[in-house]
């Protein structure tokens, strides 16, 4: 394994859900460990575990058993007010359904996770938000309703969020589900850029297209994992997507054209 | 989250349903309209009400002298001699909780004018009669300082006497003879109809008391003494100070009795207070219902609105709101829907009471306290009925919230 420091580590985790009687093993022991900028795709049939791993990673769950490391800090000691500060700095949320405030302006979405941020001077809040929807290329349309926007750019405005507090990790579930592929590899490509900035990506998917994209392949299966495997050379998203965009010159994207204006 | 972008969030999120937050706040509206409305309306009619009160004398204190009593045998009250000219004017010089101060001196006798005569009292009074009593002059005037000093012979006459010497004409300017003493009559005192007691306070003669005092009998001692307390709130001080006052004058030990008793009328008093303390418990209790079905509306729409908003909560969450933000945003917003409702509800209530005494005729009073009170209390009623629906917010599992359809 490459020289990183590691971000997370995970020592024999279990997560068992009781449905009354019958007892369930999301995730039976589970041992892993991430670098910091790694990209890592999870992989794995529905039930296998891997949304549940996630909410693990995510500090929205806790582990039956198990020890969870999250930059040296151990997330099993931490009150519910500490993970909440830990989802706020240092993890960063992007959602299968974007998951945006409805009726509620693209820059407003990206200022949420700022409003709960006790670090910060309020006249620093905007101009980090702006820098966000800049990273996503999405200066334009700060004032569009998630309504107003396309799939692509609904994402674009739940990663811009998700970066908001600079976050060391970013983690996605399944975040190209509801996108067509020309879409999904617009998405890919700004994860990309954000990992190749730093930044530790965990990505679950059940698209092996999609898993192309990242470094690093983890594959699940009823609550344990299989297979963990290092890409050798990982699918460039950006180029895939102006290979994309020669091959169809003249014809309308679906999915990448903004939703007309009202 | 700060208090400015909390109180931010909870506007956008009234605003967004503005119809349901309006019908929400209807009850809140009424609840608190309506207590404005009855305490306007009903403090105009208390104080018009405590107005008649004080007309039946609840301000009074009247001044007996002691019982006297040979060996052990007692006699009435009243069977003293104890009050004196200097008793009077030492109570006249006080000022504070005294406000008139008039002896009264009672003979009764025979009222002679021209062919007509007839039998009444004559109450010997001081120039501040009348405004003790809240008697009027129907006719002519009332006799001056002046007048007592010189001990003329003027008198002023009640209805029944007037009609019973004068049927049909005015008797200011005439002569009449009490006891066969030569008066001359100078007012008519207004028709007051029967006394709380049941006597006709119309068969009276008011004169000068030293005239009386000293042209209709012995000159010495004064029958009673009549006192107005400034308000009927303080008659136990005055009672006290009176006591103090006539302790002195008399020059009575420690220990020794008081030579002489006060009267008031406290259980007409006692009866205006009780009248007053239901009034304040129906207004609380039609307050208390009120706002209690308006609380229970806010937290129906509360419980709606966190379902609705089940999958914000969880975004919230996940991106690092602390159960207590979400907890405080859907507080303030239950306290913003209640406090919006008292500003209008104030308003509207004020609007009624306005109304209601322009069509009685009464005089709307507007209290202050009352207006922050109500708000208050409306603020009070969106924490209380807003915390459970809050509550529930903050407790929601982020991952289900998440998940919510």
């Amino acid at each position: 394994m490459e020289n990183f420091e590691t971000i997370i580590t995970l020592r024999n985790i279990k997560r068992v859900f009781s449905m009354g009687q019958i007892e369930v093993n999301a995730l039976a022991r589970i041992d892993l460990d991430i670098q910091h900028g790694e990209f890592v795709a999870v992989m794995g049939a529905s039930g296998s575990g891997k949304s549940t791993l996630m909410n693990i990673l995510g500090c929205l769950d806790r582990a039956t058993s198990g020890d969870y490391y999250l930059e040296g800090v151990h997330v099993n000691d931490l009150n519910k007010r500490d993970l909440a500060r830990v989802r706020n700095k240092k993890i960063g949320f992007v959602f299968q359904g974007f998951n945006l405030l409805p009726r509620t302006s693209a820059l407003e979405n990206v200022l949420l996770p700022l409003l709960y941020n006790r670090d910060l001077r309020s006249r620093d809040l905007k101009p980090k938000a702006m820098k966000a929807l800049d990273a996503v290329a999405l200066t334009d349309r700060i004032h569009h309703e998630p309504s107003q926007l396309s799939g692509g750019q609904q994402q674009r405005v739940a990663i811009a969020r998700a970066l908001v507090n600079e976050p060391s990790l970013i983690l996605a579930d399944e975040p190209t589900g509801n996108l067509d592929s020309r879409t999904s590899i617009e998405v890919m490509s700004v994860l990309q850029s954000l990992n190749n900035r730093g930044i530790t990506i965990v990505l679950v998917t059940h698209e092996p297209d999609i898993s192309l994209y990242a470094n690093r392949i983890i594959e699940l299966k009823d609550g344990r994992i299989i297979r963990d495997v290092l890409a050798r050379q990982p699918r460039n998203a950006a180029a895939d997507m102006s290979r994309l965009d020669k091959d169809k010159v003249g014809t309308p994207q679906p999915g990448s054209e903004p939703v007309t204006e009202t | 989250m700060k208090l400015g972008n909390l109180l931010k969030v909870a506007l956008k999120s009234m605003l967004k349903n503005r119809m349901r937050s309006l019908l929400t706040m209807l009850g809140i509206i009424i609840g608190v309209a309506s207590v404005i409305a009855m305490i306007s309306v009903g403090e105009g009619a208390q104080s018009s009400v405590e107005g008649q009160i004080t007309s039946l004398g609840t301000n009074l204190l009247i001044i007996m002298p002691g019982s006297s009593s040979f060996g052990r045998i007692h006699r009435g009250a009243g069977s003293l001699d104890t009050l004196t000219w200097d008793d009077c004017s030492a109570l006249t010089s006080q000022t504070g909780l005294i406000q008139y101060v008039s002896p009264v001196v009672r003979v009764n006798g025979q009222i002679i004018a021209g062919r007509n005569n007839w039998y009444a009292s004559i109450l010997g009074v001081s120039d501040t009669y009348l405004n003790i009593r809240d008697w009027k002059l129907e006719d002519g005037m009332f006799f001056t300082d002046r007048d007592i000093r010189s001990r003329r012979k003027v008198a002023v006459l009640g209805q029944t006497v007037a009609e019973n010497l004068f049927p049909g004409q005015s008797p200011v300017g005439a002569r009449i003879r009490i006891r066969n003493v030569p008066f001359t009559v100078i007012g008519v005192l207004e028709e007051k109809g029967q006394s709380a007691t049941g006597m006709d306070s119309d068969d009276v003669v008011l004169a000068p008391s030293t005239t009386v005092s000293y042209r209709l009998s012995d000159g010495k001692n004064i029958g009673s003494i009549m006192v107005s307390a400034v308000s009927m709130d303080v008659m136990d001080e005055t009672q006290a100070e009176i006591t103090a006052i006539l302790r002195r004058t008399h020059r009575l030990h420690e220990g020794q009795e008081d030579d002489f008793n006060i009267r008031s009328q406290t259980e007409i008093a006692q009866m205006a207070t009780d009248v007053t303390g239901t009034f304040t418990m129906l207004l609380a209790a039609i307050a208390g219902v009120s706002l209690l079905v308006g609380g229970i509306g806010i937290m129906n729409i509360m419980l709606v609105s966190v379902t609705e908003r089940t999958r914000e909560i969880g975004i919230r969450l996940a991106v690092g709101a602390r159960e207590s933000d979400v907890m405080v945003q859907f507080l303030i917003e239950a306290v913003l829907l209640c406090m919006i409702g008292g500003i209008l509800g104030v308003a509207a209530g004020f609007g009624i009471g306005y109304l209601l005494c322009q069509a009685i005729n009464l005089k709307l009073a507007i209290n202050p306290a009352v207006v922050v009170l109500s708000f208050l209390f409306s603020g009070a009623v969106g924490v209380f009925f807003g915390f459970y629906p809050a509550r529930k917010a903050a407790t929601l599992d982020p991952i289900e919230a998440l998940r919510y359809e």
